[in-house]
């Protein structure tokens, strides 16, 4: 039963980082863009529920105004800045985007302080459910994994059965035949962004009830999410599936097994710090593991 | 004649020169954190310590002094940058370092030539066998808090807990300051530096099914701990223990209701009838329309501790052996209680147990239990030469 339960943890854990790594590997994939501003989005997502929550008291109407205010940002940021780095190389893209997580970091003090605002929640989001006989769940983390789930579906639906997902896919193959083949591929970059940025700021309403809402909350994951999209293939969204789903079980089923296992195996002064050290590598090792074995990732975009 | 003339001049300028010494302000270097998450410590602890100066006009102990707030942005070689400067400069007072790897990095040079009074951390290297001379730490040493926390959960009558910290030197030693005192039967857990979720640790301790947990996670880590305690249910069965800066006035209002019935041990009550102390948070509260964090009152007590050592030299700090001896019998209304300092130049104060609960608005507050300790001498004094 406890096992089950550090399963669905896990899988909360993969919601969360597919909700970014999804958007994040698209940008990457089609654009050619290291986005380390990626976070920023996911921050003012968390920022705009958390505030709009406490305004209003809706709950929903919080996640509309995360999402909204997620794709404004995104949209004023794609077309003053993103725009100008398509054709240049990463480390221009590297400094401009670290620039944008400094200018947005500010931003956010500027408007909202320096106190992380608590994010109210209804009744019924803090109870639980009988997921199998004996295993109570909160309801919390349910919808975390019900939306990663959904948006995994609708992902998949948008990139193999539309036409905008053609594009997609196409524009993650060969960017510049797309183009000289008429097609608006400023617009098409426009709208990838944008709609990474609607997954962030939907990441950070599921997250601003959980964690705490705060400057820097993106940088935190960021990482996480980069090796995510390393491991799952770049531009690839089925990898970032992948990706989310190994990264979220090994760091969730580490962090309750390897402490127990090695404290059987070894003496307690060593386990304890032996088993933090392998915890906080796993992720790392994990990445290391699967690019030995699969240079370009799990399922990379171009097979 | 020309006797005369020289011996005016002379006088003169030395009416001057003593005229230019009482006017001088003493300038005190404020090398604090005020960008990244943690900003607003620095922000709280630099607007206590102005408080206390903007009450006396600009004043502190009567001696005018100036305040030189520098951000180090948490980078220990950025604090090392501006110390330098200030040291160059002639600053010899020096505060506001909120972080322990911060002041690492700013010990040195800071009390070669000058002072540094802690109004915040107060690593265990620095006080017990490196204990310096010129470096005083008004505000806590740092294992004592959570040896204070494992009296009051003897006290309590908890007799298994499980202890989580994230696996760094400040959260190893919070588990063995914890350890040190506390008498029944312990589970540790490291959690990761800066990590997000914390459901499976949570797992962890409802399958362990202790009397009570007890937590460090300073930050948006604590936040996120309690968030997802309370969302877990483990709130309402299992009891918490944590040192403040695990939850903050701040960090409470951020975390909302699942807060509720969590202990608090600190070295600040901020209901205490103390005068000195109802004064401040009243003045905090009109000056800055917030509620000061025990960051604020620490600092403010800083000041105000530096102000009755400066009153005690008359503002003259160009005497190292006189200004230090003032320090070391510094008399001063603390609004923590009592106050001295240690052999080891760190102070000597009482030690709270609060927990917090509604008020009759519903309003989240830390109501004050117990006294956990009285002068409480801190484990690394006795190793201390001064």
């Amino acid at each position: 039963m406890l096992l089950l339960e550090q399963i669905l943890n896990g899988l909360q854990y993969s919601a969360l980082l597919f909700l970014l790594a999804s958007g994040l590997t698209l940008i990457f994939g089609i654009m050619g863009v290291i986005n380390l501003a990626h976070g920023a989005f996911y921050m003012v997502g968390a920022f705009c529920a958390a505030y709009t929550a406490s305004l209003s008291g809706s709950f929903w109407l919080a996640g509309l105004a995360a999402v909204i205010g997620s794709a404004l940002y995104g949209l004023l940021i794609e077309t003053s800045i993103m725009r100008r780095l398509y054709a240049r190389d990463h480390l221009d893209q590297v400094l401009a985007t670290l620039a944008v997580v400094f200018f947005t970091n500010e931003l956010i003090t500027v408007l909202f302080g320096r106190s992380p605002p608590a994010m109210p929640t209804p009744e019924w989001y803090g109870t639980f459910v009988e997921v199998l006989p004996g295993l109570m769940y909160p309801v919390s983390r349910l919808l975390f994994i019900a939306a990663g789930a959904l948006v995994a579906i609708a992902m998949w639906l948008l990139i193999n059965h539309t036409r905008l997902g053609m594009l997609i896919r196409a524009g993650a193959d060969d960017h510049e035949m797309v183009g000289a083949l008429g097609v608006n591929i400023a617009r098409l970059y426009t709208l990838v962004f944008v709609f990474g940025c609607v997954l962030c700021g939907l990441a950070g309403f599921m997250a601003a009830p959980l964690l705490s809402v705060e400057i820097g909350m993106g940088e935190k994951v960021l990482i996480t999410t980069f090796v995510v999209i390393v491991v799952g293939g770049v531009g690839s969204v089925r990898g970032a599936l992948a990706g989310a789903l190994l990264i979220g079980m090994v760091d969730g089923l580490g962090r309750a097994y390897i402490p127990q296992l090695l404290d059987q195996l070894l003496p307690a002064e060593v386990s304890g710090t032996l088993s933090g050290g392998l915890i906080s590598a796993s992720a790392y090792i994990v990445m290391a593991v699967v690019l030995l074995v699969r240079p370009r990732g799990l399922l990379p975009a171009r097979a | 004649m020309k006797k005369l003339l020289v011996g005016t001049l002379l006088a003169a300028s030395c009416v001057t020169s003593l005229l230019a010494q009482a006017q001088d302000p003493v300038r005190i270097g404020f090398i604090t954190t005020l960008s990244t998450p943690a900003g607003y410590l620095g922000e709280d602890s630099r607007d206590g310590f102005q408080l206390a100066i903007d009450q006396e006009n600009g004043k502190l102990g009567g001696v005018p002094v100036s305040l030189l707030v520098e951000d180090d942005g948490l980078q220990p070689a950025r604090a090392k940058q501006i110390i330098d400067r200030m040291s160059l400069d002639g600053i010899s007072l020096y505060t506001g370092v909120i972080f322990s790897n911060v002041l690492a990095a700013v010990v040195n040079t800071a009390t070669k030539d000058g002072f540094y009074i802690s109004n915040n951390t107060g690593p265990s290297s620095l006080a017990g066998k490196q204990c310096k001379p010129h470096y005083f730490v008004a505000s806590y040493q740092n294992d004592t808090i959570h040896e204070m926390a494992g009296v009051a959960a003897n006290e309590l009558g908890y007799k298994k807990m499980v202890i989580l910290a994230p696996n760094y030197q400040g959260g190893r030693d919070a588990l063995e300051g914890f350890k040190r005192t506390y008498k029944g039967e312990v589970t540790e857990i490291y959690t990761k530096l800066n990590q997000l979720d914390f459901s499976v640790e949570l797992a962890r301790v409802r399958s362990l099914a202790p009397d009570a947990i007890f937590e460090f996670h300073p930050g948006g880590a604590g936040i996120n701990f309690a968030k997802q305690y309370g969302s877990s249910g483990l709130s309402k069965t299992i009891p918490m223990v944590v040192p403040v800066f695990s939850m903050d006035e701040r960090m409470l209002a951020a975390t909302g209701d699942v807060a509720k019935g969590m202990n608090i041990v600190t070295l600040w009550n901020p209901g205490s009838e103390n005068p000195a102390n109802q004064a401040f948070v009243k003045a905090f509260s009109e000056k800055y329309n917030r509620v000061p964090t025990v960051y604020a009152a620490q600092t403010y007590d800083t000041a105000r501790l530096i102000g009755a050592a400066l009153k005690s030299v008359g503002g003259n700090t160009k005497d190292p052996a006189a200004f230090r001896q003032a320090l070391r019998d510094v008399k001063f209304d603390s609004i923590r209680g009592d106050f001295a300092f240690g052999k080891n130049q760190h102070a000597v104060i009482d030690w709270y147990l609060l927990r917090v609960e509604a008020d009759a608005n519903g309003k989240l507050v830390q109501v004050p239990v117990q006294t956990i300790a009285k002068s409480q001498v801190d484990s690394f004094a006795a190793e201390c030469a001064l």
